[in-house]
């Protein structure tokens, strides 16, 4: 196993999520060895790592889509490892997976609606759906069209904000620059911060480690299913070794 | 003149019924991608048990309004209950598994239904049973000409216009549940990516459940339509109805609800015009020759997106 490096000091949170020792495989491939990472509230942490690492098979076990081989997941002190996704979402969690996964038949209104499925106070709902307007105003000019003929862009945000209509304690997001021009990645990253700002905390993936540096309070770096270094965006975006892998230096 | 009217009026009363079946088997592609080979059979399930309840209220209560509703909501609830108890212990387990498994498993519980059935269950004169003889499907809508045309020309019977009425009326409905309700909502999320639907709170396996259930139960009604017009229910009507309606399905596009329903319409007519204006042993033939030539140039169906996939 490799040694981990650590830089710079964690402020220290109340635990929100703690993930100890995950393994997962498809078949017969190990996607992760025992990754252990922990968030605490309002915090955004990131994962970055090269194609293939184990960034997306992490996400996907905290959020229940896979079942882990070996190891526990926690948020907010209970066990939620082998629950399945649709259990997690009423505990707080939500998920915008890789690729997006909005639904393109559907128009956008509906995939908002659905964002919101667990809810029944209709009028909160009603409210943040307009707050997501205000935060993404294309959606509300797309409001009744499928969500298949938006922009790549548009559908990204469409997925942002469709995450957020549970109302999540905790926003997992895998990528949300992947294929978008840099002005718009720009927009998304600046509404990430605000959404954090406002008390939400963030497990986010990211190819582009400098934006996900740039916004986390601290980071990690997975290396062919485990971690190899930790520390505070701030420290990691100083690291030479970092600038060399990962920041194209 | 009069005898092409006729034999549009016939095809759509067929095609319809054809409708509420294919529908079944696309809704359930929808959310699983599985050809659900039973389909048929539960709807043969549902046709006796409606012939239990009509045989059990006796001739004169079964053809009252109240009656013939009674067989139609009990035969529906029961087809209800057998679609979901298939679904959730017969291709539940079997979801993760290759595709190839729930298929077999689905022609498995067709031949179980359809042969099962066969068995004479009981003594002879105790015909409320099923067995291997066609049992006679008590009227429960007492056949009446409702239009008349020409001299005799054109017969529109009221049991056709009622029989339409039925299934537009449950065509509607379920309209109105895909496209208007919470559970709709779920469930064509759930057909486009049941993963990420979990993500956002949606129990799946109830949706699939649900789904199947819906399904299930507007194949007993359209099973018992088929019933009424044919006089009579035996064990095997769930394969030649199943059949037709899976193709009903397929020339559609398998997956797309409007599209099943002009499939439906499509073979509906072009079987009667086969049957009207040739020979009748020419029906089944027309309708897959019908089938390969929609396929020839529309492979995924008249309204299907193509997806190069396997089975
Ligand atoms: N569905 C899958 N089937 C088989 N192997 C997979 C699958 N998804 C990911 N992998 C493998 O697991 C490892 C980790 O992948 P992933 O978590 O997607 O990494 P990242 O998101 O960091 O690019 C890779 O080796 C990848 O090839
Ligand atoms: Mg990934």
């Amino acid at each position: 196993m490799a040694e981990l490096v650590r830089l710079g000091e964690r402020a220290s949170r109340p635990a929100l999520l703690a993930v100890q020792d995950l393994k997962v495989s498809y078949g017969a491939i190990a996607a992760l060895k025992g990754v252990s990472l922990s968030l605490g509230q309002g915090e955004v942490v990131a994962l970055i790592g090269a194609n293939g690492a184990g960034k997306t098979s992490t996400l996907r076990a905290v959020s229940g889509m896979l079942k882990p081989k070996a190891g526990t997941i926690t948020l907010k002190g209970e066990r939620i490892d082998s629950q399945p996704s649709h259990a997690l979402v009423a505990k707080g969690l939500a998920h915008a997976p890789e690729g997006r996964g909005i639904f393109p038949n559907l128009t956008v209104q509906e995939n908002l609606d659905l964002g919101a499925y667990l809810r029944n106070d209709k009028a909160g709902i009603a409210q943040d759906l307009e707050k997501s307007f205000t935060l993404f105003p294309r959606l509300k000019e797309r409001q009744h069209m499928p969500a298949g003929t938006l922009s790549g862009g548009e559908q990204q945000m469409l997925a942002i904000a469709r995450a957020l209509m549970s109302r999540p304690s905790l926003l997992l997001l895998d990528e949300p620059s992947l294929g978008l021009a840099p002005q718009v990645t720009q927009t998304i990253f600046r509404i990430l911060r605000d959404v954090n700002a406002g008390g939400m905390s963030i497990l986010l993936v990211e190819q582009n480690a400098h934006l996900a540096l740039d916004l986390a309070h601290w980071a990690y770096v997975l290396e062919t299913g485990e971690v190899v270094m930790e520390g505070t965006g701030q420290a990691l975006l100083g690291s030479p070794e970092i600038r060399k892998a990962y920041l194209g230096e | 003149m009069y005898k092409f009217l006729q034999h549009v009026i016939n095809g759509l009363s067929a095609g319809t019924i054809y409708a509420l079946v294919a529908l079944g088997y696309t809704m359930v592609y929808g959310v699983l991608k599985l050809i659900n080979f039973a389909h048929g059979d539960v709807m043969m399930v549902g046709v006796y048990v409606g012939y239990a309840v009509a045989f059990l209220l006796g001739r004169e209560t079964a053809t009252t309004v109240p009656g013939a509703l009674l067989v139609f909501a009990v035969a529906m609830s029961a087809c209800a209950a057998l679609g979901f108890l298939i679904e959730r212990f017969a291709y539940r387990p079997l979801r993760e598994k290759p595709r190839l498994t729930s298929l077999i498993t689905a022609i498995g519980i067709s031949f179980a239904l359809s042969y099962g059935f066969q068995l004479d269950w009981a003594v002879q004169d105790w015909t409320i049973l099923p067995g291997a003889a066609a049992r006679r499907f008590p009227q429960i809508i007492e056949p009446k000409e409702w239009l008349v045309l020409g001299d005799s020309d054109v017969i529109i019977w009221n049991w056709q216009v009622i029989s339409f009425g039925v299934a537009v009326g449950l065509m509607t409905l379920l309209q109105l549940l895909v496209f208007k309700t919470k559970f709709g909502k779920a469930m064509r999320a759930v057909s486009h990516d049941h993963r990420v639907a979990g993500l956002l709170g949606i129990p799946v396996d109830r949706v699939i459940a649900g789904t199947f259930m819906l399904g299930s139960a507007l194949a007993a009604g359209a099973g018992i339509l088929y019933a009424v017009k044919d006089k009579s229910v035996q064990p095997l009507m769930g394969m030649f109805v199943g059949l037709k309606a899976f193709v009903a399905a397929v020339i559609g596009g398998i997956g797309n609800l409007p599209g099943a329903v002009v499939g439906a319409l499509l073979l509906g007519l072009c079987e009667e015009f086969v049957v009207g204006y040739t020979a009748s042993s020419w029906r089944d033939a027309v309708a897959f020759g019908f089938l390969i030539a929609v396929l020839l140039v529309r492979p995924a169906g008249l309204f299907g997106k193509f997806q190069p996939e396997k089975v």
